[in-house]
């Protein structure tokens, strides 16, 4: 049961990740519309679903909280300070879109906008690096110090994640607009996934650096047989996502940039399984007692496939291209 | 300051600037299920009008709400670490099963409540609607548990330190859960429609719009009525059960330091309870009332705060005003709906501009006594977050104040600046005022739709729609 909760907190996270990532991707790029009109539309291309997508985060806090009680309270002690940084830029991002549609000088909306979107991501990616750098943790609590988090590798995957919001960001775009909001998407794609490799690259060469331990826990039986999978996967994505970006297909960048993202993130999982909080706490401590996982897990096993259900149902409605003028009134 | 102090100001703070947002929304929502129905069965263009026109205030409120939620999901962590470790196993699921249904079905439906009107059917935006609405309750009630097993904790186990659940069922359904529960969706559906009737009163004054504010008026009203006076017997409810389960909270609330041992306890109307001297000042009392009160007998015996040593007493002083506040609003909402009941049964509900000033003026003290009636349960139940078990000074996080410091710094500059937009956007929406004249969506026109009225003005429309 611990390993089916690992797995759905995992699946909870990549989809805000994935979900929450191509809207705030939207939000880095707005300020490369060149007018109002195409500012419009790039809102319009993420306005239906943004607030959904944002609501995993919830959910996978509520999970997270539920199903290994100590990494929530471990983590977000020790990740105070970019928790609420990102929480902050999430929170303007959400009431500027919403107030942004209501005013006549969207000026300052749009900033904060931006700002929001940008703080958030880099915030997250900060969070990223302060949770895989590892943590202090004594008697089951946070031990360390309030800026324990706050290093050069850090400030390299906030960068990271920026870069790599921006890649879904385009590329959703792509999808939802025509003409010349599409033509730049498609440069700006190519430059983040340009990025993408590059961030993606010096995590590879640098963790081992920043995190010794690493190294021989990849090279340990049975994991060595595993852990190249996800790598190879990433690559693979990265030569279609080229392709089809140089082909100027519509639909297929944006789901090899999902992959990119879904093969990092395994890379990922797979480097630091079965520790819940590094260096030295396992996901077996960190869980809750196994009525407390069952008796979540049935909401879970309920309702998850419900809500995708009907967030699929959602994104039917809504599909197309977005059309100047129309929105969705 | 330390940890502890600023953690809890913070964690206040918060929490009294969101809860102002589901307030309305969970009440507002059931209101927009009402008109949509009445939309749906009486093909009425009024309340399709209606619907479009509250829908915009519902979506600045929700917005808000689901920004300023998220940071208290989060504060568990940052700021209650040793708490949300000790009660997870019993706690944690609450808030993760909140997450799943209540916000994913608000979350969810609501861009098909605001952009579907022109992409689905009647009869899957009003079901969206309705989704909505039941999200918004749903929300209410696993936030209600869990903070109602804070109050009364039960269907757990204490082990080193740690919770460890029994029987979910009795965590959940703890003894002060129902009224807990049933007193917050009342104040929601009562804070909601006085706000909408407050807003009409208003723009019926400066005599715009005054068929539609009028139909908005009347629903509001109705809604009212209905609620004001049920609001009274579940806090009568509430009261016993405070006095059954939380008696140093009830003593703290009615400012009650003696036991009385013999005769009837005196309730005080009036007074400044002082928690150093243990006494009141200046204090009005009625005898035996308190008694009659919560016992519901002259003679029936009520804890006073004396009887629980210093260290285990909740502040008098606040909580004691903040009570009376709160119970003076809901009496007061009473007064306004039998005085709405005199007029409408004289058929001058419309012609009173007295009463419709009265409406505005009472329109925000919905939200003051929900807050206000947060500040009574939450500082009632210190020094305690688990009621007789765990203290608060025991539930922070191992962090630095300055931290604290910060983030409090933080919240009070983003809240101020939330506060104002929302509050001048808002204004702007009321001020711009109900649509009446844009087109109707083809999709939501079927065959024999129209009221014959309707028709001609529908079929010049056509003309500019898409």
């Amino acid at each position: 049961m611990i390993h089916l909760w690992v797995f759905l907190v995992g699946l909870v996270v990549i989809l805000y990740v994935l979900l929450d990532g191509f809207s705030l991707g939207v939000g880095l790029l707005f300020f490369s519309a060149e007018n109002e009109t195409e500012q419009d539309v790039l809102i319009g291309t993420i306005a239906p679903v943004w607030d959904a997508n944002q609501t995993w985060i919830v959910f996978g806090g509520g999970a997270l909280f539920a199903s290994f009680p100590m990494i929530y309270t471990v983590l977000f002690s020790a990740l105070y300070i970019p928790l609420f940084t990102f929480l902050f830029g999430l929170i303007f991002r959400g009431v500027a879109f919403e107030f942004r549609s209501h005013s006549h000088n969207k000026r300052i909306w749009n900033h904060a906008f931006f700002w929001g979107s940008f703080i958030a991501a880099f915030a997250q990616g900060m969070t990223l690096g302060g949770y895989i750098s590892g943590i202090q943790v004594q008697n089951s609590l946070f031990a360390g110090g309030p800026f324990d988090w706050l290093t050069p590798f850090s400030i390299m995957t906030g960068s990271a994640l920026v870069s790599g919001y921006v890649l879904l960001g385009s590329t959703y775009v792509i999808i939802k607009t025509t003409g010349p909001v599409q033509a730049r998407a498609y440069r700006q794609a190519f430059q983040a996934a340009c990025a993408v490799a590059f961030f993606i690259a010096t995590v590879f060469i640098w963790t081992p650096y920043h995190n010794p331990g690493i190294i021989d826990a990849w090279l340990s039986k049975p994991r060595v047989y595993v852990v190249w999978i996800f790598p190879v996967l990433g690559l693979i994505s990265f030569a279609f996502l080229f392709a089809h970006l140089k082909k100027r297909s519509e639909i297929q960048p944006f789901i090899w940039s999902l992959m990119v993202f879904l093969s990092a993130y395994l890379a990922l999982q797979s480097a630091i399984f079965p520790f819940a909080i590094l260096p030295g706490v396992s996901i077996y401590e960190a869980a809750s007692q196994s009525e407390t996982l069952s008796f979540t897990l049935w909401g879970v096993a309920l309702i998850l496939p419900v809500v995708l259900g009907y967030i699929f149902f959602s994104y039917r409605v809504f599909q197309g291209k977005i059309i100047y003028g129309e929105g969705y009134e | 300051m330390d940890v502890i102090l600023l953690s809890r100001i913070q964690f206040g703070l918060t929490t009294a600037f969101h809860i102002v947002f589901p307030t309305l929304t969970i009440g507002l929502a059931i209101y927009l299920v009402i008109v949509e129905w009445l939309w749906l069965n009486t093909h009425n263009v009024l309340y399709y009008r209606m619907y479009r026109f509250w829908v915009r205030i519902f979506a600045i409120h929700f917005a808000v709400g689901v920004v300023s939620g998220i940071t208290l999901e989060f504060e568990f962590g940052t700021n209650f670490a040793r708490f949300s470790q000790a009660v997870s196993n019993v706690f944690a699921p609450l808030m993760a099963y909140e997450g799943m249904t209540a916000f994913f079905l608000e979350a969810g439906f609501l861009g098909i409540m605001l952009f579907g009107w022109k992409k689905v059917s009647p009869l899957v935006h009003f079901t969206s609607t309705c989704l909505v609405a039941v999200g918004a309750s749903l929300s209410a009630f696993w936030i209600m548990a869990a903070n109602a097993w804070m109050q009364t904790p039960a269907g757990f186990e204490l082990i080193d330190g740690r919770f460890r659940v029994t029987r979910f069922a009795d965590a959940i359904f703890n003894p002060s859960f129902p009224t807990h529960l049933s007193h917050m969706l009342l104040a929601s559906y009562e804070t909601a429609a006085f706000a909408v009737a407050g807003i009409c009163a208003w723009f019926l004054l400066k005599k715009q719009n005054e068929l539609f504010y009028r139909r908005s008026l009347t629903l509001a009203l109705v809604m009212a009525a209905v609620i004001a006076p049920l609001q009274v017997v579940v806090g009568d409810f509430k009261g016993q059960n405070v006095a059954r389960y939380q008696p140093a909270k009830l003593a703290a609330m009615e400012a009650h330091w003696h036991t009385n041992t013999q005769g009837g306890a005196a309730f005080v109307a009036f007074a400044f309870p002082d928690m150093t001297a243990e006494k009141n000042h200046f204090e009005i009392t009625i005898p035996n009332m308190l008694s009659l009160l919560t016992t519901h007998s002259l003679n029936g015996k009520v804890s006073g705060l004396m009887e629980f040593p210093k260290s285990d007493r909740p502040n008098a002083a606040i909580t004691f005003w903040s009570f009376r506040v709160m119970v003076g609003i809901g009496f007061l909402f009473v007064a306004v709906m039998i005085w709405a009941g005199v007029l409408a049964f004289r058929k001058r509900l419309f012609d009173t501009p007295l009463f419709y000033k009265s409406l505005v003026a009472v329109q925000p003290l919905g939200f003051v006594a929900t807050i206000i009636g947060w500040i009574t349960v939450e500082l009632g139940r210190q020094p305690w977050t688990v009621y007789g078990l765990m203290r608060t000074q025991d539930s922070v996080s191992p962090i630095a104040a300055g931290n604290v410091v910060w983030s409090l710094a933080m919240f009070m500059i983003f809240f101020a600046v939330l506060g104002g937009s929302y509050f001048y956007f808002t204004l702007k929406t009321l001020h711009s005022g109900p649509d009446l004249t844009s087109p109707i969506p083809h999709l939501q026109l079927t065959s024999g739709f129209l009221s014959s009225t309707d028709a001609g003005a529908f079929n010049k429309e056509k003309v500019g729609d898409e």
